[in-house]
């Protein structure tokens, strides 16, 4: 039995705009492995993934999934203008932080887009090889499941990543450039992108082969 | 316009502008504090740093309605900070400046840098320097001044 | 002992041949108070104030943009004058007839003239001031000059009398210069060939410096400028409401540009003036411009390249090219695009306008032609706006067109702001888009190799703009010959290689592109030209750089032998270290009487020329601060690095510029400059010549140089990729 609570997130006034982020979500405290596997197959989750990885390799989340000691930007992602750096933390050099301009939400007047914590995902997590080519569905499909790679993270704590993190929640809302033209967004929606990420818990996170 | 008050440099002030309106010029306009320099508005040169909570923070790009009430601290409090006044002398010994326009950026990012990292290698000199623009070429200099005040600077 | 060195029937020789009237003098009276709003529209003539408490401020008549030129020249006044340094306080002069350029008759700071031009007339300023103050003491004394002596602001009697300089001041003004003051030896210099510190490091490090750009005054409006995408545009209809309803926003008007018109936007703060300005909506009249487009001009320069141009240089035979074998002769082709000045602190100037009067601040580099400029919009005489020159945030060429064009347009916003100061800005958009770039230019070198492997004969056509021909006095005359602006074949025309047949032309295409000298000059391309094809000569001879450039100089080429030399001297050391795949380019050039020779080291890092160090010797004459010349020349070389880096030009597309900002348009940051630039000066006793330009062409000839040792490609089109 589905328990079902609706979540409504409120999140990030920014400047004279306001911006309602509501996500709504059928949030079921029964864990996967108590869901009767018939429920979602094999094909099922393959499919779902397809689906988070055309989110997770749209540049609103790739180009901080780097493999290099850079960030990217824009849509055509080249190298962080600048000279900003990964540092040995992802969050930038000492005195050349990512907070140095990106703040805990969008600055719609100046451009510069901004959610809470703003940093590079760690290297284990990269999702690009070192010449800035996207790698394959499965190369990061492995990687998000591989738990020596993720932060130890499980197929529910990845759901809650999915839903919760400040920097997943930005991709959906980015915000507009510096010449009022809004950023591309990625080809779902959150909800939809969690609700893949869940069809694909469900399915015990299949990976492809190829 | 709204009113908000920003503490600066120890002191709390209130300022009546627009929210979107970058810290850079709330210091420069309605605080009369033009040390902080405006260079490109685009955070691509440096000129505009100030320290928000001992972050080093392009201001130009920072509107005042996200400051909350982090602590800014500018360039003019540097002579009274330990580090600042070290990496002040330094510079001033070294004869770093040419035309000086970027100077405050560049000591702001300096100090932050020392600040952190006590002992920097070249490397992470360049790293953190490695934003801030200076047309008139001081950057060997610049990198000097800092070896030389990491030697002054105590822990 | 003083070597007598001017005598009075000298000094009147010099003072009259210079233009624009009186070429020194001296008034010991009210404080100058140059930069304080409330200074007299005509401030007494003066370079020297002592006050009582000893406190010595002496007038620069230069802009200090970053050369150090406040600090050089208060050196080699308070020298002669025996003047305690540590009192000295510098300013940069108002606009007056006294500040004119000894020799131009303009006042303004530019060819990296400022040490060369007034460094006599700074000594015998300096000699002049220590006259009468012991004058005024030996007539206390009752004594004679020639007994007495002075140290540290201190004249000392014969008898074991002493007075401050301050003490004698007052009265020693009101006396007469004496006949005969005579200069120090050499030997006796006590600031000049030390190396002294600057006087503004502290207030440029404490954020209290002020620049033009820092001007704040009561009741000041700041006017932003909404410009056509395409040069000599005019406003046609525009749309104001929306910008209006913006709180702060006090007008909003058309002004016509030197070419075209534009929308000025005028709030009581930047940021109110910005967003007004973005609201503006603004329908523009293009008809009948000329749309310049980076790829369809290089195709029209390629063309002109390889027609005869208007001759610049000619001697010996016309036709030894035509006769050479093939495998003698190089042909080579050059790209150089349009770059921007990119000072950093952006363009600015505060007028305000009173009716009969007006008051300029003006962070300039030509202040005569500025201060009449505003004049003309203002319907008045020059000596009826008061000038003030404030420090600048870099220039590099940039703050002095000849057209004056940002003091007109502020002069065209302060006429309808009456009795408002109002400080016009120019956005870093506004720069990079603005114009007056160094102009484009192709290069087409056929050269010969004769049989010892020096250059036999050159044929070398250059195509450029030119913002001399067309412009009048006084600078058309001087500069334009047969057509040919020097300022585009300096550096080939002039060169010191001996190359039997030598045939320069040039073209100057008329585009609609505002253009304008850079750091440099004519230099920074054809140095590059030069100094990479005598590269690619000594390469095929198989001889070392340096010895094939002094072999192939000219005997009196004295300064480029000299920093040559050194230079070989220097770099010996390196090669016996030199990492596998590292490499060293050299490269020399000589600007205006200075010879400099540069040395760097580079790799490749990640398909990028990655430069390691480099090592920079100068021939400048007497150098009077080494310190000062030493940072103007590491200075310099990472400037000229602005040439090399990728994205660091400027392009047009359909009329319009492609660049914004420096995201766009990048200029040379830490890491794109070597960690070490050491600079060794050859000692002289000559009169001191150019330091700020000369470094810059070295650099990007050098560093290519180095790369065709590790690529084995030449890279004739910058900037690198």
């Amino acid at each position: 039995m589905i328990d079902g609570r609706r979540i409504a997130v409120c999140a990030l006034c920014v400047n004279l705009s306001l911006v309602a982020h509501v996500t709504t979500a059928a949030d079921s405290p029964i864990s996967a492995q108590s869901r009767t596997p018939a429920t979602t197959t094999r094909a099922q989750g393959l499919l779902a993934w397809q689906r988070m990885y055309s989110v997770l390799t749209h540049p609103r989340c790739v180009n901080c999934h780097t493999a290099g000691g850079y960030p990217q930007q824009g849509d055509d992602r080249h190298p962080h203008a600048f000279n900003v750096v990964r540092g040995s933390s992802g969050f930038g050099a000492p005195a050349y932080t990512c907070m140095a301009c990106h703040q805990v939400s969008n600055a719609d007047a100046t451009g510069i887009p901004g959610a809470s914590g703003w940093h590079l995902a760690p290297l284990s997590m990269k999702w690009q090889s070192l010449d800035d080519q996207v790698l394959p569905s499965a190369t990061v499909c492995r990687a998000i499941t591989d738990r020596s790679k993720n932060h130890n993270l499980d197929g529910p704590a990845l759901l809650k990543h999915h839903k919760e993190d400040a920097l997943v929640l930005w991709a959906f809302s980015p915000g507009p450039r510096s010449d009022g033209t809004p950023r591309s967004l990625p080809p779902l929606t959150h909800a939809d992108f969690v609700a893949a990420t869940r069809t694909w818990v469900d399915a015990g996170m299949p990976c492809p082969t190829r | 316009m709204a009113l908000q008050t920003i503490m600066v440099n120890g002191r709390e002030v209130s300022v009546d502008v627009d929210p979107g309106t970058p810290l850079l010029w709330v210091l420069r306009e309605e605080l009369r504090m033009t040390g902080t320099k405006y260079g490109c508005g685009i955070a691509a040169c440096g000129a505009c740093t100030v320290h928000v909570a001992g972050v080093a923070t392009r201001s130009c790009v920072l509107p005042v309605s996200l400051v909350g009430k982090r602590p800014i601290v500018t360039i003019e409090a540097m002579a009274s900070d330990p580090i600042g006044r070290v990496v002040q002398e330094a510079w001033v010994a070294t004869d770093v400046v040419q035309c000086g326009y970027c100077q405050s950026g560049q000591i702001m990012t300096a100090v932050a840098l020392l600040r952190n990292t006590p002992r920097p290698t070249d490397a992470q000199i360049e790293q953190s320097m490695g934003g801030n623009i200076c047309r008139c070429g001081t950057y060997v200099r610049i990198r000097q001044a800092i070896k030389q005040a990491a030697q002054q600077v105590r822990r | 002992m003083r070597t007598p060195m001017l005598t009075r029937r000298a000094f009147v020789r010099i003072s009259s041949a210079a233009a624009g009237g009186v070429l020194l003098s001296l008034y010991f009276d009210a404080p100058m108070g140059a930069q304080q709003p409330n200074a007299p529209t005509f401030p007494p003539q003066a370079f020297v104030h002592v006050r009582p408490d000893g406190t010595i401020v002496i007038q620069v008549n230069r802009l200090e943009f970053g050369q150090g030129v406040q600090t050089a020249l208060p050196m080699i006044l308070a020298d002669e004058m025996d003047a305690d340094w540590s009192k000295v306080v510098a300013e940069l002069a108002p606009t007056a007839d006294v500040y004119k350029d000894p020799l131009y008759g303009l006042q303004m700071t530019g060819g990296s003239i400022s040490i060369p031009h007034s460094f006599q007339q700074y000594r015998e300023l300096g000699a002049k001031a220590r006259a009468i103050l012991v004058a005024e003491a030996a007539a206390r004394w009752r004594t004679t000059p020639d007994r007495c002596r002075t140290a540290n602001s201190v004249v000392y009697g014969p008898g074991g009398e002493s007075a401050q300089y301050g003490q004698l001041a007052d009265d020693a003004a009101r006396r007469p210069v004496p006949d005969g003051v005579r200069l120090k030896d050499a030997t006796e210099f006590q600031l000049i060939g030390k190396r002294v510190r600057r006087l503004d490091s502290r207030p440029k490090c404490d954020g209290s410096q002020r620049f033009g750009l820092d001007l704040d005054l009561p009741g000041m409006q700041i006017a932003l400028l909404a410009r056509p995408a395409v040069f000599g545009g005019r406003v046609k209809t525009f749309d104001d409401r929306d910008a209006r309803a913006l709180q702060g926003v006090r007008d909003v008007f058309e002004i016509p540009l030197v070419h075209g018109t534009a929308v000025a936007v005028v709030a009581d703060r930047f940021w109110t003036a910005k967003r007004a300005r973005d609201r503006v909506k603004i329908e523009w009249d293009l008809t009948g411009l000329e749309r310049p487009d980076s790829s369809q001009l290089w195709i029209q320069y390629g063309r002109l390249t390889r027609t005869p141009g208007s001759v610049a240089v000619s001697r010996g035979d016309n036709a030894a090219i035509e006769r050479a074998l093939p495998a003698n002769r190089i042909v080579a082709e050059y790209e150089f695009p349009y770059l921007a000045h990119m000072a950093m602190e952006p363009l600015n100037t505060t007028v305000r306008f009173d009716g009969d009067r007006a008051e300029a601040w003006i962070p300039s580099q030509a202040q005569t032609m500025d201060q009449a400029a505003i004049a003309e919009v203002l319907g008045l005489k020059s000596d009826e706006v008061a000038f003030h020159t404030e420090y600048a945030g870099g220039g590099f060429g940039r703050r002095t067109p000849l057209d004056s064009h940002v003091p007109r347009e502020a002069a065209a916003i302060a006429k309808r702001l009456r009795g408002i100061p109002v400080k016009l800005v120019w956005t870093r958009e506004d720069d990079v888009r603005g114009g007056y770039y160094r102009p484009m230019f192709a290069h087409r070198v056929e050269m010969v190799i004769g049989a010892d492997g020096m250059p036999a004969a050159s044929r070398h056509v250059i195509v450029g703009q030119s913002w001399i021909v067309g412009s009048g006095p006084p600078w058309e005359a001087a500069l334009v010959k047969n057509g040919v602006d020097e300022l585009a074949t300096e550096g080939t025309a002039d060169t010191r290689y001996v190359i039997p047949d030598f045939h320069v032309s040039a073209h100057h295409p008329k585009v609609n592109v505002p253009v304008l000298q850079w750091r440099s000059v004519g230099y920074t391309h054809n140095a590059f030209v030069m100094e990479t094809l005598v590269d690619e000569l000594a390469t095929r001879a198989k001889m070392d750089p340096i010895t094939y450039r002094l072999t192939l100089l000219r005997t009196d080429a004295k300064k480029l032998r000299s920093a040559l030399t050194l230079l070989q001297d220097k770099i010996a050391a390196w090669r016996q270290n030199l990492p596998r795949n590292h490499a060293v380019g050299v490269a020399c050039s000589e600007y205006h009487d200075t010879g400099v020779a540069c040395a760097t080291e580079v790799s490749i890092e990640n398909g990028r020329p990655r430069i390691h160090r480099v090592l920079l010797t100068a021939d400048v004459g007497r150098a009077v601060n080494p310190l000062g010349v030493e940072s103007q020349m590491q200075g310099g070389v990472v400037f000229g690095l602005s040439q090399l880096v990728a994205k660091g030009a400027i392009t047009l597309k359909d009329g319009a510029v492609e660049q914004r900002n420096f995201d766009g348009c990048r200029p040379p940051y830490m890491h794109d400059a070597p960690a070490t630039i050491d600079v060794h000066l050859v000692p002289s006793t000559e009169a001191p010549t150019a330091c700020g330009e000369p470094p810059v062409p070295v650099i990007s000839p050098a560093v290519v140089n180095a790369l065709f040792r590790l690529t084995g490609k030449r890279y004739r089109t910058l900037p690198l990729a």
